[in-house]
């Protein structure tokens, strides 16, 4: 028997690199993509393959990066979370409406201690995803109708509370976590990398992400193998709202005020980092290593696109672009594992 | 008199094999207009091969093909249907969201000189056709509102009507009532009085002996008799489909098998008046501990359905479950799987990840039994290891993707799964379908081994041979009901048949 399993390690290797490159093409097309666009920035203007500009990038994609841990959960169960961006508004606005405002604002808001304000709001976001969860799994809305809904119902909520004005006081945790730094590095991109490296760990070492993986992968298969599919939906719908909400708070902190309508772009960047990675739409394959490669490319893209002279109207399409074509690179990646597993 | 003229269908010499294996040796058929030929045959033996090649469906063959005295080779399933040859597959392929009358003029709607679909005339000519056939469904309800068995007669009436010379018809009686049945034979001797030729498949002997003109039986891939059907009875046809005689290499189980005394060994599971819709009706029977129950039944008579019920994915209409005494009404497949129930569905696709490794498929089903919180891949691994080892799955390779395996070994690590901590109750459909001789028996000496564990199990096969291998009692599944239950006396595959 031993014989037979060097033959076969051996006739594993004699398969040879090409099929090994092709079921990894995932991983492997958007790290080709990212070192592509930095090189092509880095000829193109000298001053954006600098020390500060890496400063700039990392910030820039910080909030997204937030929102985008969760969304990865969601995406790996072949889910989809279109409230990310209303839910961050919302939160972002919450904390600031339970937050004693300056005398000028005239918003009818809360004040209450800074510790409260927090809990509250992380409350109201994972409230929020718990009615997404209860609408996928209880009821069995399909998540991208379900959280078409909650887009709306978030920002009506956030509506209601501003009544079109803009608050500018958080509790000073907040304002730390979202503009403050330490020895010369933003809170915010520490706190990025925190919480993506423990969507990380959470993925790759615990049974709840062995679960997500599972599910993601073949959904008949985990129920038949006694799972408990919908708590596990349940959960990463909730996950999402959780890191959509204080993605939404610290952003709030960044930008300085809390309105209506200010995290809009932040529903399309989060889905495009995260599937630009390489995490497949279709779930269970993929993961925080490839939403950190997608929010990098979209960083260096949105980022480099402002060094050289290029028509401001123009790099509108010219992100579409970049993003349809990380889309069919993600359907082809999926076709050649297949491929290659069958 | 038929054996005058010419047939409109000849088919001579006709092989097929799928990589490698032969599905189809040599077979000659022939068909006349204004014939009901019914076809017999043990699932495998090469019906519906034979049927898929006169309908197009499968293109490659070797043999002659013929249609009124012409050869022909078709290329695709519309080239027969040009030819005026329709078939119903044994699958149900209808539309469930669109109205009865779009799904009996499916692809073929009455248009106007604009293009546009003119929905009265469809409604009044489905209402129509839907009335020969005994049918008063409103043509404009949406299908999938009606029952299973109904759908598929408005299936049947789509390919009865289409204006179709030759038509096939594989295991069209599954889902159907009795007066059911009856109202589709009576439409099928009108087709036959209009000249049409209608091939009918079915498990149902009696079926085919009350319809069909002529019969062909066919075995392991071959004709081995052709007769008319009235001088021919069940039991002669039972005899020609398993083959008497010692060619074959497998136990043929045509000799009477002696069943053991029940045991009195605690009762595991009791199922007491379970129904479900239109597929089973008032189900009660029990497993106990250290037995294998057999439930026998032609394809679609509820075996699937009741597994379902078993552990948590279908929820009943009616009726209760019983595991060690305490009453349960499943929620999810979890709560089966907390309570002691395992169940190994028939299908590989939906049961396993493709495109994880073995150990991954193996350990899932106990992640929670090894690790709290943080997962233990060395100790899955070892898990993993131990039972390939037992289950002599091969290649011995815990980290390849499952995907790589072969279908018997893929098959095994389905069982695999739920080895380490043994269930109370194994439930296992078709579990040696599509298995060579030498995963088949390592599949039943596994059973046999679980068995004398103490676990209770229940096998639901379509095979007569899977469930006399393994079962200790044997109940048989009809038309969703329990017709029948074989213990502590003969059986053979003829009195099974029988029974169903």
């Amino acid at each position: 028997m031993a014989s037979s399993e060097t033959a076969l390690a051996a006739g594993q290797r004699a398969r040879g690199l090409a099929p090994f490159l092709r079921s990894q093409m995932r991983n492997i097309a958007p790290f080709l993509t990212l070192i592509f666009l930095s090189g092509f920035f880095a000829l193109a203007s000298p001053s954006f393959a600098t020390l500060d500009n890496l400063g700039n990038i990392l910030t820039q994609v910080s909030v997204t990066g937030i929102i985008a841990v969760g969304l990865t959960f969601v995406i790996l169960c072949a889910e989809i979370d279109l409230s990310i961006a209303s839910i961050a508004n919302v939160t972002g606005i919450a904390v600031a409406y339970f937050t004693l405002q300056d005398s000028y604002v005239n918003i009818a808001n809360i004040p209450l201690p800074g510790a409260v304000a927090i809990l509250l709001s992380i409350l109201l976001c994972a409230l929020l995803g718990l009615v997404n969860a209860l609408g996928l799994t209880v009821i069995g809305i399909p998540s991208f109708i379900m959280t078409l809904a909650m887009m709306q119902i978030a920002a009506g909520v956030s509506a209601l509370l501003v009544r079109g004005q803009i608050a500018y006081k958080v509790p000073s945790l907040i304002t730390t976590l979202g503009s403050g730094s330490i020895g010369g590095i933003p809170w915010l991109v520490i706190v990025a990398a925190i919480m993506l490296l423990g969507g990380h760990l959470v993925l790759t070492y615990t049974r709840f992400g062995r679960y997500v993986y599972m599910v993601g992968g073949n959904r008949e298969a985990a129920e038949y193998s006694g799972l408990n599919v919908k708590l596990i939906l349940g959960a990463v719908m909730v996950i999402s709202a959780v890191c959509s909400g204080i993605g939404g708070m610290l952003g709030v902190a960044h930008f300085g005020s809390a309105q209506q309508n200010e995290f809009d772009t932040y529903l399309l960047d989060s889905i495009a980092a995260v599937v630009v990675g390489g995490t497949s739409l279709f779930g269970g394959r993929g993961g925080i290593g490839n939403t950190i490669v997608g929010l990098f490319v979209l960083g260096v893209l949105n980022n480099g696109l402002d060094h050289v002279n290029i028509d401001s109207f123009l790099k509108i399409l010219i992100r579409g672009l970049i993003l349809l074509a990380a889309l069919v690179i993600n359907v082809y990646a999926q076709r050649l594992r297949e491929k290659a597993v069958e | 008199m038929r054996e005058d003229r010419s047939p409109i269908l000849e088919l001579q010499g006709i092989t097929k094999s799928f990589g490698g294996v032969e599905a189809l040796r040599g077979v000659d058929f022939a068909l006349h207009a204004g014939e009901i030929h019914g076809l017999v045959g043990e699932n495998g033996a090469g019906k519906s091969t034979l049927m898929k090649i006169i309908a197009g469906v499968h293109t490659e063959f070797s043999g002659r093909f013929l249609i009124d005295g012409q050869e022909r080779h078709f290329r695709s399933a519309r080239d027969a249907h040009a030819a005026g040859i329709a078939m119903v597959h044994q699958e149900l392929s209808v539309a469930p969201d669109l109205t009865v009358a779009e799904n009996v003029f499916l692809g073929n709607q009455p248009t106007n000189a604009l293009g546009l679909v003119q929905w009265r005339r469809m409604a009044r000519e489905a209402g129509e056709q839907l009335a020969r056939l005994g049918l008063d469904v409103d043509p404009m309800s949406r299908l999938g509102d009606l029952s299973i068995g109904l759908q598929q007669l408005i299936e049947i009436a789509r390919v009865l009507f289409s204006g179709a010379r030759i038509v096939i018809l594989d295991e069209p009686t599954s889902a159907l009532s009795p007066p059911e049945v009856e109202r589709l034979f009576t439409t099928l001797r009108r087709l036959r009085e209009e000249g049409t030729a209608i091939v009918f498949i079915s498990h149902f002997i009696e079926d085919i002996l009350r319809v069909s003109d002529t019969v062909t039986v066919f075995r392991n891939g071959r004709k081995v008799a052709e007769t008319a059907s009235a001088a021919t009875s069940k039991g002669a046809l039972i005899e020609a489909m398993i083959g008497r005689g010692g060619e074959a290499l497998e136990h043929s189980y045509s000799d009477d098998l002696m069943l053991p005394t029940p045991s009195d060994s605690p009762v595991v599971l009791k199922v007491d008046q379970l129904s479900l819709a239109r597929s089973l009706k008032d189900i009660s029977f029990e497993a106990r501990a250290g037995e294998v129950l057999g439930i026998y039944g032609f394809m679609g008579c509820g075996q699937q359905e009741l597994s379902r019920i078993l552990f948590g994915k279908l929820k009943p209409d009616a009726g209760t479950l019983a595991v060690e005494g305490t009453p349960k009404t499943f929620a999810s497949t979890a709560a089966a799987r907390r309570a002691g129930v395992a169940l190994v569905p028939e299908s590989r696709r939906d049961m396993l990840f493709h495109q994880e490794p073995v150990y991954k498929n193996i350990s899932i089903s106990i992640l929670d039994r090894i690790s709290s919180l943080l997962l233990k891949p060395a100790q899955e691994r070892d898990i993993a290891k131990r039972q390939v080892e037992q289950l002599q799955i091969r290649p011995p390779v815990v980290g390849l993707d499952l995907g790589m395996l072969s279908g018997g070994n893929q098959q095994k690590v389905a069982l695999a799964k739920w080895l380490t901590y043994p269930p109370k109750l194994l439930v296992l459909c078709e579990p040696t379908r599509g298995m060579d001789v030498g995963a088949k028996n390592d599949v039943i000496n596994i059973v046999r081994d679980l068995r004398a564990k103490g676990l209770a199990i229940i096998v639901l096969s379509t095979e007569p041979e899977t469930v006399l291998s393994l079962a200790d009692r044997i109940l048989v599944l009809k038309r969703g009901a329990l017709v029948r239950e074989f213990k502590n006396e003969p059986v053979s595959k003829d009195r099974l048949l029988e029974a169903a």
